[in-house]
This record gives C-alpha cells, sequence and structure tokens, in this order.
C-alpha cells in the first residue's frame, strides 16, 4: 500500500510536537551540538599525551632510496620517528584493505600515489612534530606514474603493485553481472539502440572533520583505547585485533561525536595504525589528527568509473535492454569498502526503475596511481554511479526518440503488482509504486507549466531546463548468507534495558555521524514500547559498551539497526505482557497493547503502565512462573533482503547564455523510504544528499595532472557548494513500507546524493538541447557548459 | 589542523614604528593585515617568515574612507566589509560594492583589507582590478618618506609589487571626475570562490560622450591587466553596443589567460569579451542616470 502526500512543501509547524513513537520532533542531540558541547576526537585529551604527524610522499609514483631520520630525532620535543623499514620489522608495514587487497602503512619500497605515508613523528605537540617532518630525508627515485585508468592496462605501463607477487600489470578484477548473450540478442533486434560515453569522476566526501584518532595503549594490563572518527566501530575492532595482534577483548574502540562521514570514515587509514603504534612504543598516549589537505588527498574517494552506457528500446519508448561497460579506477590499492562477494559494490541495479528484458554489465577495475580507497560518499555502494548512468541513458533515449522524459519513464515502470521484483541482473526489489511518486513530483513542480515556460523561452533565446531522475536505491546491507565484509557478516547486535523507574537504554551497534541515531532510535523504541523518547538514552560508538555489528553507512542503520531495535523492544515487550498478565491476574491473551501499558480487554479501566512492570519487574513482588527478574532484551538482526527505497527528482535550471552559468532554480524531491519515523530528520538527510548532488553536477571533482599530483589539495581547489548555490529545497513524500521490515522502514540516508546528480545533469544538457547536446559530463562548471555549448563536450578526465 | 612553522609575532604601535621594525628584520619579516591571504600560505608552509608584524592596532589611523570632492582617499588597512557598507563610497564609484559583493565571504571580509589585497598581488585579485580600472594611485611609505605610484608600476608581476621590504602601503587615491558611472562583474564557480575572470568598467561621460573610459581584468594574465586600447577606443564616441563589442574584443584578444581548474583559455578570453561588455553597458547606464 502506498500512501501519497498531499502535494504542499515542507512545514514545521509540528515541530514541538512531543511525540511518543514516531512524528516529527527537534534531536536529541542537537542541544549538545548547538552549544559547542560535542566531543570530537580532537577535543580528547589525556593526560601525557603526545602528538604524531605523517610525513607524505610528494610524488604519485617513486622508489625509495633512503630515508634518513637523524635530523628530526634531534628535533627539539620529538619523542618517536618511525619508518615504513621500522614498521617492516614488526610485521606491521602492510596491512589488509576491505577488499581483501593489502596497503602500505608506511611505503617501504615504493610510494604510489601523492600523499601516501611515509614516515611519522610523535612529539610535545602538533608544532614540533609537523616541524620535524621537515628535517626528514627522503631520497626518491621518481617513476613513470600511471594517472589514466584507460592506459592502465596498455602494455608497457608502469606496473605500480609490484609488491603482490601474482600481478604482472595493473589489472584488480573483472566482473560481470546479468546475461550477455541474452542481452546481446535484443540489442540487435531492436528499433532503437542509443550508446552514450558517461564519466562519473573522482569526488571526495570531504567531511567538515577530518579523520583522526587517539590511541592509549596500557602496558600493565594490555589494554588498547582508541578513540577514532570511525563509522563501523566494531568491525574496526576486529580488524585491529587481527592485524595488530592485540588480543579482541583488550581493544576498545570509541567513535565519539563524529563530524560528517558520507563514507570517508569506513575504512582504517594508516593513521590509525600509527597512531597506536606510536603509543605503544612511546608508553604514552598519542593522537593524530589529519588536516584537511591531508584529507582530501590521501582519505577515501569516491566513483571514478569510465561507463559506456547502451539502451535498447521499441520506437514508441518501450525499453528493453541496458548493458554497459565499465572501467573501474580503484587508486593504488584496492580498499574498497563493499561487501566481500560484491566488489563492484550494488552497482548491478543500473536497470533502474525499469520492467526490461535484458540487461549486462561487464566491469573491469584497474589501479593507478591515486589515492585508494572507492569507498562510498553516501553512494549506498556503487548505486550512485548505477543510478546516474541508467537515469542519464534513458534521457538519451529521450533525447533521440523525441518523447518527454517524464512520459518515456511513466512508460516503463515497473508496476506495483510486479513486486518483489526481480531484476534482470538478480536483485530483489522488495516493494514499489512509482507512478505515484513520480505524478507527486510532477504536480509540485508544476511540470507541464514548466514545459510551457521553456518553450516561450526557448523562442527567446533564454537557456531554461528540465531535469528529472527517478531512483530505486538497495539499502540496508544485507542478509549474512549474502553479505560480509572480510568475513563479518553484516548483521547488526541491538541491547534494551528498561530500568525500574521505566526509563530505558538501547545499546546499538551502529554510529551516528549527524544522522540524528539518538533521536531515530529514541523514537523506535518509543513507538514499540511506550516510553517518551526523552526517557531513553542511546548508547552507541563504545565497543565496550555496546553490541556487535558492522556499523553505519550504504543507508543501512535504519535498515538493520532500526529492525533490530523495533525487535528488542517487542522482546521486552513480549515479557512485560507476562509480568502484566501476573499484575492484572489476567491470561496474556486477555490483554491488549495500548502504547506505553497493556489494557484487560473489554476493561479499560484495567490497565498497567510500562513503567508500573518495569518497577515490578525488578521489584520484591512475584513474577509469573519461569519469569525471571529485570526487564530487559538483546537480539542479533539479520535481514532476510535489502530494502528498496525510491523517489522521484525534478531539477530547473537556468544557463546564463553569455557566462555558461548554471543557476539552480528549484529542485523537487519525492521521497518514498517506507515508513517514516521523523519527517525532519529525513527532510535534513535529504537536504544534505541534494546539497551534496549540487556539489557533484556542478564543481566537484578530484583532478590530477598528467604527473599525478592531486589538484584538489584544498577547500580552495575542490570546491563544495554553499548554500548560495543551491534552492529551497520542496520536499515531498510516499510511503511503501518494505514488507520484511518490521516496522516497514527503508533507509534514506543517501537517496538525495545518489538521485539529485542525474537530476541537475539532466536539467543542464536539457537546457543545452538548442545547441544539439544529448551529453555532458560533471562537474558542469560554466568553462565546461560553454563548451558543450560550442559542440565541444569532453570527459574530465 | 594545518600548522605554520615557528613565528614571531609583533604588534605595531605607529606606522612608523612598523617601518623600524622592518627596516631591521629585513626579508624575513613581513607585515600581517587581515592575515586571509597570508596565513593560508603559512599554514600550507608555501611561505615561511621568522617575524609577523601586526599592523591591525593602526586600524583607526590607516583604516578610512574620505570622499573629496576632487579625490577620494582610502586607508591601507579599511577592510572588505567597510568598503561594502560605505554608502558613500558606492555613490562615488559604484563599483566598489558591486566587486565587494562577490569577494570571498562575510567571514574574509570582516578582517581582509585594501592594502593586503594590492600587495597580495594575486592575478586573480578583485580589488586590484577595481583599483586599475578606476586609474588608483598608490601612497608607499619608507623611513624615507612617501611615494605615489600608478597601478601599472605597483604591480611588478604575480605576487611581486612595488612596495620595497621595509615599506608600507598606506594609502590608495583615486581621482574623481564628473559623469562617472562605473560596474564590477565576475565569473565564478561557486560563491566565495576566486574569478574566474572578472571585469571593472568605468566610464566618464560628459554631454552624451565618453571623455575616458577604463576597464580592468583580473585572472586573465599574470596580473590584473589595464588595457589603453580599450580607453583610445572609447574616447570621444557616443556610447553604443557596437562600441561595447569593440571594446570586449580588444579585450578578448589583449588578455593573457592560461588553462587551469577554472577553466580552458578559450573560455576565459571569451568572458573577457562578455563581461568588458556587461559592464560597459551598466557603467554606461549608471553614468546616465
Ligand atoms: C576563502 C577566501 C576567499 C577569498 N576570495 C577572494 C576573492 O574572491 N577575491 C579576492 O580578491 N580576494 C579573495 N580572497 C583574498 C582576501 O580578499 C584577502 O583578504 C586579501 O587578498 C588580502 O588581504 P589581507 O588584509 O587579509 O592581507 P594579508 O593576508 O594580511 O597580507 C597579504 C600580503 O600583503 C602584505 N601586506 C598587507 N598589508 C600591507 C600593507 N599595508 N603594506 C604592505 N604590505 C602589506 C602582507 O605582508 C602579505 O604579504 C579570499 C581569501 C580567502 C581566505
Amino acid at each position: 500500500m502506498t500512501t501519497v502526500q498531499e502535494p504542499k512543501f515542507t512545514n514545521f509547524d509540528d515541530n514541538d510536537q512531543k511525540p511518543v513513537g514516531f512524528g516529527r520532533m527537534l534531536r536529541k542531540e542537537d542541544p549538545r551540538f548547538l552549544r559547542g558541547r560535542g566531543r570530537y576526537t580532537d577535543d580528547v585529551q589525556l593526560p601525557g599525551m603526545l602528538h604524531l604527524a605523517i610525513l607524505r610522499a610528494p610524488f604519485a609514483h617513486a622508489r625509495i632510496v633512503s630515508v634518513d631520520t637523524s635530523a628530526a630525532e634531534a628535533s627539539p620535543g620529538v619523542k618517536l620517528v618511525v619508518t615504513g623499514a621500522m614498521l617492516a620489522e614488526k610485521g606491521l608495514a602492510w596491512m589488509p584493505t576491505l577488499s581483501n587487497d593489502v596497503q602500505a602503512v608506511l611505503a617501504t619500497d615504493k610510494v604510489r600515489f601523492q600523499g601516501q605515508e611515509v614516515a611519522f613523528v610523535v612529539a610535545d605537540d602538533r608544532y614540533a612534530a609537523r616541524d620535524a617532518l621537515e628535517l626528514i630525508d627522503v631520497e626518491y627515485d621518481v617513476l613513470e606514474p600511471v594517472v589514466d585508468a584507460r592506459r592502465a592496462l596498455e602494455a608497457g605501463a608502469p606496473l605500480i603493485r609490484d609488491d603482490l607477487t601474482d600481478k604482472a600489470d595493473n589489472h584488480v578484477f573483472d566482473w560481470e553481472t546479468g546475461d550477455e548473450a541474452a542481452t546481446e540478442a535484443v540489442f540487435a533486434n531492436a528499433d532503437v539502440v542509443v550508446v552514450e560515453d558517461i564519466v562519473y569522476p573522482r569526488v571526495h566526501p570531504a567531511p567538515m572533520e577530518t579523520c583522526g584518532a587517539v590511541a592509549d595503549f596500557d602496558s600493565i594490563d594490555g589494554k588498547l583505547r582508541l578513540w577514532s572518527t570511525t563509522q563501523a566501530p566494531h568491525a574496526h575492532r576486529t580488524l585491529y585485533a587481527i592485524v595488530a595482534g592485540i588480543p579482541e577483548h583488550k581493544i576498545q574502540v570509541i567513535a565519539p561525536d563524529i563530524g560528517g562521514g558520507f563514507g570517508n570514515k569506513v575504512p582504517i587509514y594508516p593513521g590509525y595504525v600509527c597512531a597506536i603504534v606510536g603509543s605503544i612504543l612511546t608508553g604514552k598516549p598519542v593522537k593524530w589528527m589529519e588536516d584537511r589537505s591531508e584529507n582530501l588527498i590521501s582519505t577515501g574517494f569516491a566513483r571514478d568509473y569510465i561507463m559506456r552506457g547502451e539502451i535498447a528500446a521499441t520506437r514508441d519508448g518501450k525499453i528493453l535492454a541496458i548493458r554497459t561497460n565499465v572501467l573501474a579506477d580503484h587508486g593504488a590499492f584496492n580498499g574498497t569498502a563493499a561487501p566481500v562477494k560484491y566488489p563492484a559494490g550494488f552497482f548491478g541495479v543500473f536497470t533502474g526503475s525499469y520492467d526490461i528484458e535484458a540487461a549486462y554489465c561487464k566491469m573491469t577495475a584497474v589501479y593507478t596511481n591515486k589515492a585508494p580507497g572507492g569507498v562510498a560518499y553516501a553512494c549506498s555502494f556503487r548505486i550512485t554511479e548505477a543510478v546516474y548512468l541508467v537515469e542519464r541513458i534513458v534521457d538519451c533515449l529521450a533525447h533521440e526518440l523525441d518523447m518527454d522524459p517524464a512520459e518515456l519513464r511513466l512508460k516503463n515502470f515497473i508496476q506495483p503488482e510486479q513486486f518483489p521484483y526481480e531484476t534482470k541482473t538478480g536483485w530483489v526489489y522488495d516493494s514499489g509504486d512509482y507512478e505515484p511518486t513520480m505524478r507527486l513530483a510532477m504536480d509540485m513542480a508544476g511540470y507541464a507549466d514548466l514545459r510551457r515556460e521553456q518553450a516561450e523561452k526557448r523562442a527567446r533565446g533564454e537557456l531554461m531546463g528540465i531535469g528529472i531522475a527517478f531512483f530505486t536505491e538497495a539499502v540496508g546491507a544485507g542478509p549474512r548468507k549474502d553479505m560480509d565484509i572480510l568475513g563479518l557478516g553484516m548483521a547488526d547486535g541491538c541491547e534494551l534495558r528498561i530500568h525500574p523507574t521505566g526509563k530505558a537504554v538501547v545499546r546499538l551497534s551502529v554510529q551516528t555521524q549527524g544522522q540524528g541515531h539518538e533521536t531515530t532510535f529514541a523514537q523506535i523504541i518509543a513507538e514499540e514500547i511506550g516510553i517518551p523518547p526523552a526517557d531513553i538514552e542511546v548508547v552507541h560508538g563504545d565497543t565496550d559498551q555496546t553490541p556487535f555489528g558492522l556499523g553505519t553507512y550504504g543507508s543501512r542503520s535504519t535498515p538493520v539497526s532500526g529492525a533490530a531495535a523495533a525487535l528488542v523492544a517487542r522482546k521486552v515487550r513480549d515479557k512485560a505482557q507476562l509480568i502484566a498478565s501476573a499484575m492484572l491476574e489476567v491470561s496474556v491473551a486477555d490483554l491488549d497493547w495500548a502504547k506505553g501499558s497493556f489494557v484487560v480487554k473489554g476493561d479499560p479501566g484495567k490497565s498497567v503502565t510500562i513503567q508500573d512492570i518495569a518497577m515490578r519487574a525488578h521489584g520484591a513482588g512475584d513474577l509469573p512462573d519461569g519469569v525471571e527478574g529485570g526487564l530487559e532484551a538483546q537480539i542479533c538482526y539479520n535481514p532476510s533482503n535489502l530494502t528498496y527505497p525510491h523517489g522521484a527528482y525534478i531539477c530547473v535550471v537556468d544557463i546564463d547564455p553569455g557566462t555558461a552559468q548554471v543557476k539552480v532554480r528549484r529542485f523537487i524531491a519525492v521521497d518514498d523510504c517506507g515508513a517514516r519515523i521523523n519527517p525532519m530528520i529525513i527532510e535534513g538527510q535529504v537536504h544534505g544528499g541534494l546539497t551534496d548532488g549540487v556539489g557533484m553536477a556542478l564543481m566537484e571533482m578530484i583532478a590530477f595532472d598528467e604527473d599525478g599530483n592531486c589538484l584538489g589539495a584544498s577547500l580552495m581547489d575542490y570546491l563544495i557548494p554553499t548554500a548560495l548555490e543551491v534552492p529551497d529545497w520542496e520536499t515531498g513524500f510516499t510511503v511503501t513500507p518494505s514488507p520484511h521490515h518490521p516496522i516497514g522502514a527503508k533507509g534514506v540516508g543517501e537517496s538525495a546524493t545518489v538521485g539529485s546528480p542525474p537530476a541537475i545533469v539532466n536539467a543542464v544538457v536539457d537546457a543545452l538541447k538548442p545547441f544539439g547536446v544529448r551529453h555532458a559530463d560533471m562537474p558542469l562548471t560554466p568553462s565546461r557548459v560553454w563548451d558543450a555549448m560550442r559542440g565541444q563536450a569532453t570527459p574530465p578526465i | 589542523m594545518q600548522v605554520p612553522a615557528p613565528f614571531e609575532y609583533e604588534r605595531a604601535t605607529s606606522v612608523d614604528q612598523a617601518i623600524g621594525l622592518l627596516e631591521r628584520l629585513g626579508s624575513s619579516a613581513r607585515l600581517v593585515a587581515g592575515g586571509h591571504s597570508l596565513l593560508p600560505m603559512m599554514k600550507l608552509r608555501l611561505a615561511n617568515f621568522e617575524y609577523l608584524i601586526d599592523i591591525n592596532p593602526l586600524h583607526a589611523e590607516l583604516g578610512y574612507v574620505k570622499i573629496q570632492t576632487d579625490e577620494v582617499r582610502i586607508g591601507a588597512l579599511t577592510r572588505h566589509r567597510e568598503l561594502l557598507e560605505s554608502d558613500e563610497l558606492a555613490a562615488a564609484f559604484p563599483i566598489f560594492r558591486d566587486a565587494e559583493r562577490v569577494i570571498a565571504d562575510p567571514v574574509v571580509r570582516n578582517r581582509g583589507t585594501l592594502g593586503g589585497s594590492l600587495c597580495q598581488a594575486d592575478p586573480s585579485e578583485d580589488l586590484s582590478a577595481v583599483c586599475t580600472t578606476l586609474d588608483a594611485r598608490c601612497v608607499i611609505r619608507g623611513s624615507a618618506g612617501e611615494r605615489v605610484v600608478s597601478m601599472e608600476e605597483f604591480h611588478v608581476g604575480p605576487y611581486e609589487t612595488a612596495v620595497g621590504d621595509d615599506e608600507i602601503l598606506v594609502e590608495v587615491r583615486f581621482p574623481r571626475r564628473g559623469g562617472h558611472g562605473s560596474a564590477y562583474e565576475k565569473v565564478e564557480r561557486r560563491a566565495g570562490d576566486w574569478a574566474v575572470v572578472s571585469a571593472g568598467a568605468a566610464v566618464w561621460i560628459t554631454e552624451g560622450r565618453i571623455v575616458d573610459a577604463r576597464v580592468g581584468l583580473a585572472a586573465v594574465g599574470p596580473n590584473t591587466t589595464g588595457i589603453p586600447e580599450i580607453s583610445d577606443t572609447l574616447r570621444g564616441n557616443a556610447p553604443s553596443e557596437a562600441l561595447y563589442e569593440q571594446a570586449g574584443a580588444i579585450a578578448a584578444r589583449s588578455c593573457d589567460p592560461s588553462t587551469d581548474q577554472r577553466g580552458s583559455a578559450d573560455y576565459k578570453r571569451h568572458l573577457a569579451d562578455e563581461l568588458t561588455r556587461r559592464t560597459l553597458r551598466k557603467a554606461v547606464e549608471r553614468a546616465r542616470s
């Protein structure tokens, strides 16, 4: 069942509501952030703490001839200087990546990207550590770099990974999905085939807070405490145990407040390991915080897919098949964070929201002399790339058929009765009802009027574009039979304890980086057990305090941990019902649940509240036979499928024909993320993601020069959008619950980042239609738009 | 956090004392005004100085906008924000408010100064283009006294000016003439970004004819570019679209942009043309109203 919202814009009138359960309420965590009382990794101060700074490679590809640290060691305040060679002696020079590759902690043989870690200094303060870096003398033998992924597999291309004994070239993996022959057959007989080369350039998550850690190793009890900027504290703890050989129960990973993740804080970075080594060797707590440039040049990037999209259709606009060939640039080490069986993440959903006959994808991934990662940036494991590809190529088809892009999409949607729907690449979409979502977006936009306005403007030589994107995401990884990261299944634990006075504490395995977990999860528990959110403490981020689980990324918190929270609350409620039956002296079957209390059927005057029950559970009175004292439960939730949110986005742009500057005039985003827990938080997630989308579509790109120098090393060079580049967002929603999720929620953290870039690019390309433009690659900076207007659009790489 | 190399810091108590310090410390010392150009470079360790002499305490002495009948005088420590907010300045030279609206962001504008902008001599710097457009004169003071130089003399090259190691830029002077109109336009990839290209135009019109006109461009060459050929072409003529077009063509041909992340050289040339026409059109409209 899909519920459709009345076409109206966001309203905040109900903001001061205090829902016991779902509904709009202000975020519980905000008072501490607004008053400057957040506690981030860099706020952690420990007695005797030292500071660590990392020396990074100035070249993209160079052999290390020698490293002389003597002057640095003699520098005032310096306690320790460590090189790759020293780590190698301890067997710590290399560490596993999240994709079963290895990555250098400190380079021993070669540096393989500009900004790679070469040595570190630990000193009394940040300044002394940084000053000493300048005194380390590294002699390099500069090698030819591989900068262009297209050239990585050419004969004679420099070999990047000569550390791997079985590698003779720069090939990482080949991957395919779908049915090649069946797809070819459909293409061969189709009326219309459109082919377009589409690049999704390398971008960076650029969280406000850079990455960092404070390591505190206690040599007496052998315990390591690590505060770090991590989106996955439990997974990190297990990996540290495996890499560093410290027993897992002696490691406590604490993710304090995190200033934005976006996937950037999923991997384990060399800096974290360096901080641990530094603390072990000095016997003191050691802090490492990277600076802005270090974050931009060395940590997990995103995208970098060079795609050829092909679409086959009938003359009247029935889409028959989609095919794509992808060249994926994975940088110097394959550090992609994705479930092991999914080297290309969930790119397999590139068939989008359309009911088609066949699909096929062939992908090749290569090493280049660029930073590793490819992890995320709010991408739902590469769904960003997949959705961009399909939504762009469908628009190319509309262009070719001279058909309205909205009409083309409406004609090809998977129909509501087809769900659960198995795509031609094997994904089972849980639920969806696409047309009402699309129609709502079109109503909100005033689509027909916009097209009329556009026609008038075109006649006057003005450039106005309307872009549509319709996406289906696959989020909430994932079923443990299919999905693990380095052998760790992607199920999430959750614990709920009700105190005697009826207040509660819920312990989550996932960790918030701004998504508002402390509010959303309190509301989930409140909805299930009737305790007000204000009375529920949400504990997260500390591995000693919380049950195991894989962390927050890929929009998985609500689909996986949210389900765990609902189910653990139901487990507690079941026990509460037993106690209530004893208290009210009726059978369990004679009790009705009325959010917050059990009421005797047919006798509304007889009831006990959850608070009464909690006191009885901990009190001295009798409990029913076989029922233990206390009111608490724990659970580990293994999702049976992913959840598949969808959305319809419409963007309106105006382009100055003289300067080619793009102005995003309006943006309408209708999201269907299933059940809506806190609409305000959902809107916040959407607003942020849309802003991200404007950045990627119009200005962001991590570029390199031919020597492999990173050209995006500061926020002056790597542009991220400000409030002035974005319009007043117009958000709406439909609700199609997930059938397998206990509360029907689907996840929304990345929807807008996934869905907005194609809407914006489609709008720009639509505006340029008078110039015959069918495609132009991001980032659509004024200069690149001007090129497109002159028929000279070029790929950005 | 990016951390600079060690340096010593002293607050200036007067212009002469600051000059004395500069003389004594030589090229190892630098003045810091708003710090919005100098400090980022020091934090990135692109520039290391042993001594910083903070001239912010001299704001009372060097921060002013004086509107006189024949001249406007602006103190070197006048902040972007003060230039933006001065209604008198906007009335005398509308180009200033146009430009200040698109320079950086409020945080930078609260501290950054006219003197710092000019002395930084970044080829993309906006106020240099404004000063070039308005034919400004820079007053430079050293222990031997003051000298006054034109913008052409002031800019020696990218990041290089006529101000010596032991000198201070104290004031910038702008001649006033009747029938004035001026305007500034900038194309940027994002608010607060440095210019892809920007252009300023100023005209002086009497009895329907252009008595004088100047165009200044930023980000299209080694230094902010004033183009005498445009002035020669416009002078003596009645303003017209055809004339703006001619001026635009000269701007495109005379500038020397390079291709970078902000745009291709071709595009920048196109912008030099487009923005020259736009600003001249607006300057003339303003002169007439
Ligand atoms: C994020 C950001 C965005 C920006 N965007 C723009 C933009 O769009 N357009 C633009 O034009 N600018 C921009 N700027 C630069 C900004 O305008 C700077 O403030 C300005 O360029 C320098 O002024 P300042 O007072 O901060 O100089 P400082 O940084 O203090 O000094 C710069 C140089 O000038 C010297 N100096 C300063 N005052 C004097 C003096 N009186 N005599 C002699 N030497 C002196 C200093 O020694 C130093 O070498 C931006 C800066 C930032 C940080």
